[in-house]
């Protein structure tokens, strides 16, 4: 096609330079052209969706959008001060109307997160000014009335300090810490501590995991890349296998094993290697997750290894010993390093896959095997608290793209195959 | 290291068995569980284990019907609808994207390859949960939470990194003079595509298509997040049966799944042989 155009600018006598270059543009606009609709698809259903996560992690327009006026009043009041009367009324007016739009639920909710309590204190008075107001005399009294908290200044503090469109309140609480009542950031009480022990778990568990899963490769890639070609395609489909069979499926066959009542205590008991009454808990902890996991994450490092040892000639080591070196040497020196390349690319690929999983530990992890992605999964069907699960996620993200721009760099991402 | 030297003494033999041993073993670890699923499924009783009587190969101790209880249970053959529904139209929809996207991007005077190719393939490489979690909060902003049509986009996008892969992989081996052979010859590039490039990459798009499909059929995180219980699939049922009440049934639906893989891999095997000897043909 191009040699085509070329030789039509010829004819035509303009200048074959630009021409071409004209030429190479229109191509390059007729490749991106054939990309567009995928890249658009993946910007609006995957991209912006993860961007609007992370506008979830930081939003706190609640108190802005629908108490404006509230929030101009408190610009002037400090903690030790008097609450007036004035901004009773104005907070019960804004409260009234924000029922419709369900943004005094929203503002309950926000405001519990800075003071235990605070909720069912909002969604009654919420409730309690429903009802004709034209007989309230002071609007303190019934505020007191609901809940002793409105007559405290705690409570107006809080409010107070939603006066921001925006927080960094969820990023602090998904790295257990908090602002204390000077605006310092400071760490929560021991006992709500639990994310960053949950952070540095998964950390350990995907590094461990990861590198189990090289002790277990590393056997069977060498023999799958040293046996004839033959075999070793019978073979690799012992590693496929597994690899394309259901994620469940594969999580159902280690509780079929390992649980007290399961298929190995059976065997054990049986063969008399342990008592009935002391089979081992092997599943709903920690030890059952980093099984299945590994399990379950095992091809991915079986398969690059493996790639890349087929293409370690053997002529190598046979020189290295035929130079004198001892087969151990040989391979320590020659075999070893070559085959860093795969290793790298299979615990990267481990590691990422392991720090954001969900399903396996969800399913076998019982209380103690619990990895991060779980707590995700938490606040966003059990508490609710999406503004927290949005903040955890994106730390998640943050580690992961990190981990897949090594991977990039170090490996290239045309080496990201399938089976 | 056996292969090492032929001079090898008994030490040599012995590590060399000792080798196959260790290898063996790590097979075992990864077929095994899965293997011990299959007869399970058909325990006569509602056990997770093996009864004495399947032990003995009695007769009386198997029977079929767990599978029976998938095929009288609504809530099963609904949830098996759903993802072939599920499976179906998100595999059509990343498999069309996915190839014209990979025919860009294999085009050699594609601009900023590299940053596109990561952007394309990034649904694979960040964490479903994490995605689900971005797909909620977008899908209930555009009301379309709890529906077919939120599920089956969210899978779409699940679904056309191994497309984008897989395609990209194919078309490296494919030689493009025939294309221009084609055109050349006066055909448009539809006729082009379909004619001449299409059935030399029609494999490649075909395992990629498998690979979106097995994604779909298998993906359970963003059904428990963006499905309802009208979109239940296979496995968002499977996982309310591992939670709430284990019954072996979920083991004959198991069996039932790793057979449809086993079909699937044999169709992959045989699609990598076609185009292996495609290739041949042509060197």
């Amino acid at each position: 096609m191009r040699s085509h155009a070329s030789a039509i600018t010829n004819l035509e006598g303009r200048d074959l330079k630009a021409a071409l270059a004209r030429k190479g543009r229109v191509n390059r606009i007729r490749s991106f052209c054939l990309v567009l609709p995928l890249l658009g698809f993946t910007s609006v259903v995957f991209i912006f969706p993860i961007l609007l996560m992370g506008y979830r992690a930081i939003d706190d327009s609640v108190a802005v959008h629908a108490f404006p006026k509230t929030l101009a009043k408190l610009e002037n009041w400090r903690p030790g001060n008097d609450i007036p009367e004035s901004l009773y009324r104005t907070f019960a007016k804004e409260l009234r109307g924000a029922r419709k739009s369900g943004d005094d639920g929203r503002l309950a909710t926000r405001l519990n997160y800075e003071l235990p309590g605070a909720r069912s204190a909002t969604i009654r008075l919420s409730r309690a000014l429903q009802r004709d107001l034209a007989e309230v005399r002071t609007y303190r009294a019934l505020f007191q009335d609901v809940n002793k908290k409105w007559v405290q200044p705690d409570i107006w503090a809080a409010l107070k300090s939603l006066n921001s469109p925006y927080t960094a309140y969820y990023f602090l609480a998904a790295l257990d810490r908090e602002r204390d009542i000077h605006g310092d950031i400071v760490l929560r009480p021991p006992t709500e501590r639990t994310y960053v022990k949950l952070f540095v778990r998964t950390f350990w568990v995907s590094l461990l995991v990861a590198a189990i899963c090289i002790l277990l490769a590393y056997p069977i890639a060498y023999q799958l890349a040293t046996l004839p070609a033959k075999t070793a395609n019978l073979l690799l489909i012992l590693v496929l296998l597994p690899f394309w069979t259901s994620l469940l499926v594969r999580t159902t066959a280690w509780i079929v094993l390992l649980q007290s009542e399961g298929v190995l205590n059976d065997l054990f008991v049986a063969t008399g290697l342990i008592d009935d009454a002391s089979r081992i808990q092997m599943i709903y902890n920690m030890f059952g997750t980093i099984v299945a996991m590994t399990h379950i994450l095992l091809p991915f490092m079986v398969l690059p290894l493996y790639s890349v040892m087929k293409t370690i000639p053997p002529s190598y080591l046979r020189a290295a010993v035929s130079l004198g070196a001892t087969p151990a040497r040989a391979w320590l020196s020659i075999y070893f390093p070559l085959t860093l390349p795969g290793m790298g690319a299979g615990s990267i690929l481990v590691f990422i896959l392991c720090i954001g999983y969900y399903v396996t530990p969800a399913l076998v992890g019982g209380r103690t095997g619990q990895l991060i992605a779980s707590s995700i999964a938490y606040h966003m069907q059990t508490s609710l608290n999406w503004g927290l699960a949005a903040a955890i996620g994106t730390i998640v993200l943050a580690v992961v793209l990190v981990m897949y721009w090594l991977y990039e760099r170090l490996v290239g991402l045309n080496e990201l195959r399938m089976g | 290291m056996a292969s090492l030297s032929p001079h090898v003494g008994p030490s040599g033999h012995f590590w060399k068995y000792a080798f196959r041993l260790l290898c063996a073993s790590i097979y075992l670890f990864l077929v095994a569980p899965i293997l011990v699923i299959i007869p399970l499924s058909f325990n006569a009783e509602p056990y997770f284990t093996f009864t004495p009587g399947m032990l003995s190969f009695d007769p009386d101790a198997y029977s079929l019907r767990w599978y029976r209880d998938i095929l009288d249970d609504a809530h099963w053959m609904r949830s098996i609808r759903n993802s072939f529904i599920v499976g179906l139209s998100s595999t059509l929809l990343a498999t069309i994207l996915g190839t014209v996207a990979a025919l860009g991007l294999s085009r050699s005077d594609m601009p900023f390859r590299t940053a596109i190719m990561a952007m394309l393939i990034s649904p694979m490489i960040v964490p479903v949960i994490i995605t689900a979690a971005g797909m909620y909060f977008f899908l209930s902003s555009v009301g379309l939470s709890q529906s077919f049509a939120g599920l089956i986009l969210a899978h779409t996008v699940l679904g056309t990194p191994f497309v984008v892969v897989t395609v990209t992989a194919t078309m490296s081996g494919f030689d493009k003079t025939l294309a221009r052979a084609s055109a050349s010859l006066g055909a448009p590039p539809t006729t082009t595509f379909f004619k001449v490039i299409m059935p030399l990459i029609g494999p490649g798009v075909i395992s990629g298509a498998m690979f979106a499909f097995i994604t779909s059929f298998d993906e359970v995180v963003a059904a428990l997040f963006l499905a309802g219980t009208e979109q239940r699939t296979v496995p968002r049922q499977m996982w309310a049966g591992i939670r709430e009440s284990l019954s072996p049934t979920i083991l004959a639906v198991a069996t039932l799944l790793i057979l449809v893989c086993v079909m699937l891999l044999v169709v992959l095997e045989l699609l990598r042989r076609r185009n292996e000897r495609l290739r041949g043909i042509r060197s």
